[in-house]
């Protein structure tokens, strides 16, 4: 089992959920996330003062999944988020020891 | 009496009947005049007295929730709600504190400079017109009046916003009302008051409104407050937006229609000149909010809403002086300038000379309001409105393109007269505030936000915004993170 969180651009997040859910991915969790590499923010004037927004807008998309689809689901996604330009995210790959599903108590696979 | 005589005493009594059912009948001609003029004079004081009730509190509603919405969306949040308060408070502090001396130091017979003591405690101010408006109540040209009092030092608060603790806020604005705006609303407006162009004033200047008795006088106090406070903690270097620009943009609007009671209902009659105060004072925010993005957008690149909502409410402080006086045509003109002139305030003069006013009361309202002042002057129209008279009660040129060029000469000494008394005043009894209280929040507390450090509350309390709140406020320089996470804990 492993863990994907992808960081993307929130516009993107309904082709990203779509591509997922065509590979069998049963369910996801996201946040409203900021932060920044190398796109940098932007400026914002009020008055005549500059402030520098430097902490973008982002969603953050967190999946765990059989160990046998991770390279499909990393696939997809860079293919999903990608525009070719700075700020379009990362993908982190994790190892998840365990998964319980607290309805039933399963646990493994069988609990994602 | 000799007809029921003819008649006989039968018929008599059915004929006195018949007169008590038709008096008219048995009327003079000077009765039934008499009766008629004091129906004409109830209905001129009704549709009056409507009129400037309802004007009342528009002008009410400007500080609240006007300006509380205006000035709130500015500031940080965490000091949203101590900032609507120093609005909000003005409402019951300067009612109180009108009803009791501050009617009658500003508007009763006294010296050139301030009121007397007739009026004290309201003593005599009833249903019955006053001098200064024959047709209201005198009670209704009071409370008016007291509306003015409420927003003048609320416009105040603008400039020492999120650092100023709320019991020397308090004491500061009771003295500045007694100090300052007393004094001034007596010399410009108040029967024989030194500036007072129509009750026998030694410098005849015009203020329709209050560009002078309310914009001056608050805005150059407000310049005296920011400097006398110093800067906000982290000022400019912190990132310090506006927190919720959809509430100034509410609180604009709000102002801009609340404006129409303070501008037309200085008409204090609901005739043509509150028609004319009402169409400039429209026509001036229009024009000065075109005026605002036009410069913001050729030098700054971005036509921005809060650059719109400044101008629209720099326009409505430039033509407060001028509304009664000039043409629909010139206030489009007024309005435009003072748009421009406000933006480069704001912007430019703001950023050289270093001191932070920080929701620009003095940029817009003083800068504004001398703006206005002076164009007051150079406008006036004798046709609008009649000010001056020769001996045999034709009309003098008032402005000074109609000829009269002393007149603006009249504007600047009014304006001086305004800017010395309130910034001197304001200097002093900041000194003497300082010296009760203190005027200014510990560090510690500035960066715990005013509303929770002065109030114990806080503005949004839905527990996303909460969390989110501190990971907004976290600054870009490292040190202060811990600071803002400690808010959290809190």
């Amino acid at each position: 089992m492993k863990k994907i969180e992808a960081i993307i651009r929130p516009h993107l997040l309904e082709g990203v959920k779509d591509s997922l859910q065509a590979l069998g991915v049963q369910g996801m969790t996201i946040s409203e996330v900021k932060g920044f590499g190398r796109q940098k923010g932007h400026t914002e004037v009020y008055r005549g003062s500059e402030y520098k927004v430097e902490f973008v807008p982002k969603v953050k998309v967190e999946v765990v999944v059989d160990d046998e689809i991770v390279e499909g689901v990393v696939e997809s996604i860079v293919k999903t988020a990608r525009t070719g330009k700075f700020g379009d995210g990362k993908i982190f790959v994790l190892p998840v020891e365990e998964a319980i599903r607290i309805r039933t108590g399963e646990h493994g696979l069988n609990a994602v | 009496m000799s007809k029921e005589r003819i008649i006989g005493h039968g018929v008599s009594v059915l004929s006195t009947a018949m007169l008590a059912v038709l008096p008219a009948a048995a009327q003079t001609v000077e009765e039934r005049l008499a009766t008629a003029e004091a129906a004409i004079g109830n209905a001129q004081t009704a549709g009056d007295n409507a009129w400037m009730l309802v004007c009342s509190a528009l002008v009410l509603m400007m500080t609240g929730p006007g300006l509380a919405l205006f000035y709130g969306g500015l500031v940080r949040r965490k000091n949203v709600l101590a900032t609507m308060m120093q609005s909000f408070i003005m409402m019951a502090v300067m009612t109180v504190l009108w009803a009791l001396i501050g009617y009658s130091l500003s508007f009763a017979k006294g010296s050139p400079f301030i009121g007397g003591l007739d009026y004290l405690f309201l003593k005599g101010v009833g249903t019955a017109p006053s001098g200064y408006a024959a047709t209201i109540p005198h009670l209704t040209f009071m409370v008016f009046q007291l509306m003015f009092a409420i927003i003048t030092p609320a416009l105040i608060t603008g400039a020492f916003a999120e650092r100023m603790k709320f019991s020397a806020m308090l004491l500061f604005c009771t003295l500045w009302a007694v100090v300052v705006y007393f004094p001034l609303a007596h010399m410009v407006w108040g029967d024989g008051g030194y500036l007072n162009a129509f009750l026998g004033g030694k410098i005849p200047a015009l203020d329709f409104a209050g560009g002078t008795v309310v914009h001056i006088s608050s805005g150059f106090s407000a310049l005296v407050c920011a400097i006398y406070l110093g800067k906000r903690l982290g000022y400019p270097k912190m990132q310090m937006m506006p927190h919720n620009l959809v509430l100034s943009v509410i609180g604009a609007c709000l102002l801009w229609v609340g404006w129409f009671g303070f501008n037309a209902g200085s008409a204090v009659a609901a005739g043509g000149l509150a028609s004319n105060a009402f169409v400039t004072t429209h026509f001036g925010a229009a024009s000065a909010a075109l005026g605002w993005l036009l410069i913001e957008w050729i030098r700054l690149g971005k036509p921005t809403v809060l650059g719109g909502i400044s101008g629209a409410v720099a326009g409505l402080v430039g033509i407060t002086p001028a509304a009664g006086f000039v043409t629909p045509m010139s206030a489009l003109l007024i309005g435009f300038i003072a748009g421009v002139v406000c933006f480069v305030a704001v912007t430019e003069l703001k950023k050289r000379l270093g001191y932070d006013d920080s929701l620009d009361a003095f940029g817009v309202h003083g800068v504004g309001g001398f703006t206005g002042a002076i164009l007051t002057g150079v406008f006036a129209n004798s046709a609008v409105n009649t000010v001056f008279k020769d001996e045999a009660g034709n009309a003098l040129p008032s402005g000074l393109l109609e000829g009269n060029g002393k007149q603006v000469l009249n504007q600047l000494l009014a304006a001086l007269i305004a800017i010395v008394l309130g910034m001197v005043a304001s200097w002093i009894i900041l000194k003497v505030v300082d010296l009760l209280v203190g005027v200014r929040v510990s560090g510690e507390n500035e960066t715990l936000g005013l509303d929770v450090s002065q109030h114990g509350e806080e503005g949004y309390n839905l527990d996303f915004d909460y969390v989110s709140s501190a990971t907004l406020s976290v600054p870009s320089n490292g040190s202060s993170v811990s600071a803002a996470a400690n808010i959290v804990h809190e």
